[in-house]
């Protein structure tokens, strides 16, 4: 289960009509335990696939070391990424497979058709290897109270 | 030196984010994580010996490829490596991916 609350869920939703037609990307802060990956905050991020920028995303890894420097600062983990697909449905491809590494993290991807978010989807990266990893589909739970401050 | 784990690798870490591993070279400072974590050399290292494409190695702020001697930089205590895997993809099945081919 991915635990997110309300206002993060439509942030990251946001920011993928914000970058359309391009593809948005980000990073998902929390803690995970057993029940799943909780998001406490998301961290918007460049596309710096500026080439091919509305059906590829690419997060610089300086951004990337940034980001977990960032979290370890707030006593938080990365447990996740963002993604959008600009008029594609909200469901990982081929190659978000082949580049998916971060295994038990999870992996959100929000169609977003003519500008508008439609569906958001999470998958959870499984196993422990390139060989057998797995994208299993992971239920999004959003928390509709507020939230006690960190 | 300290080296920085991301989430996924914790699980050979024994759930550490930061593991202080001695050495005075990058080459070194694997050689004895590796040794004080077994597991993680597989995850990191392809059968040849190489890091492995996707994952990504910073020492300091600079990309550890990008480093005039690579893996032969002299380190001290006060520097840091952090292990990042990349993080890409794309809605194209087609088209190859180059996002971990460093000449981008
Ligand atoms: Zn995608």
């Amino acid at each position: 289960m991915l635990h997110i609350d309300y206002a993060n869920y439509e942030a990251l939703r946001a920011h993928g009509e914000e970058t359309y037609p391009h593809e948005c990307c980000g990073v998902l802060l929390g803690k995970s335990d057993a029940e799943g990956n909780h998001v406490r905050q998301i961290v918007r991020a460049g596309n710096t696939r500026t080439d091919s920028a509305h059906n590829r995303y690419n997060i610089a890894p300086i951004e990337l070391v940034k980001i977990q420097r960032q979290a370890r600062g707030l006593g938080l983990d990365i447990v996740g990424f963002y993604h959008s697909h600009p008029d594609h449905p909200a469901q990982w491809s081929p190659t978000d497979f082949a580049e998916a590494h971060w295994f038990g993290c999870s992996y959100v991807i929000t169609a977003v058709e003519k500008g508008k978010a439609a569906i958001t989807n999470s998958f959870l990266l499984t196993g422990t290897s390139e060989e057998d990893k797995k994208f299993r589909d992971q239920p999004i739970e959003i928390a509709v109270a507020e939230q006690a401050q960190q | 030196m300290n080296i920085h784990i991301p989430t996924p690798l914790r699980a050979y870490t024994g759930g550490a984010e930061t593991v202080s591993v001695p050495g005075a070279t990058v080459t070194e400072v694997f050689n004895n994580l590796t040794s004080q974590y077994p597991d993680l050399k597989q995850q990191l290292f392809n059968t040849e010996g190489k890091l492995r494409s996707f994952v990504n190695v910073y020492f300091n702020d600079e990309d550890l490829r990008y480093l005039p001697e690579k893996e032969a930089t002299a380190v001290a205590a006060t520097d840091e490596l952090t292990i990042i895997p990349s993080i890409a993809g794309g809605t194209d099945a087609v088209s190859p991916c180059c996002s971990c081919c460093p000449s981008l």
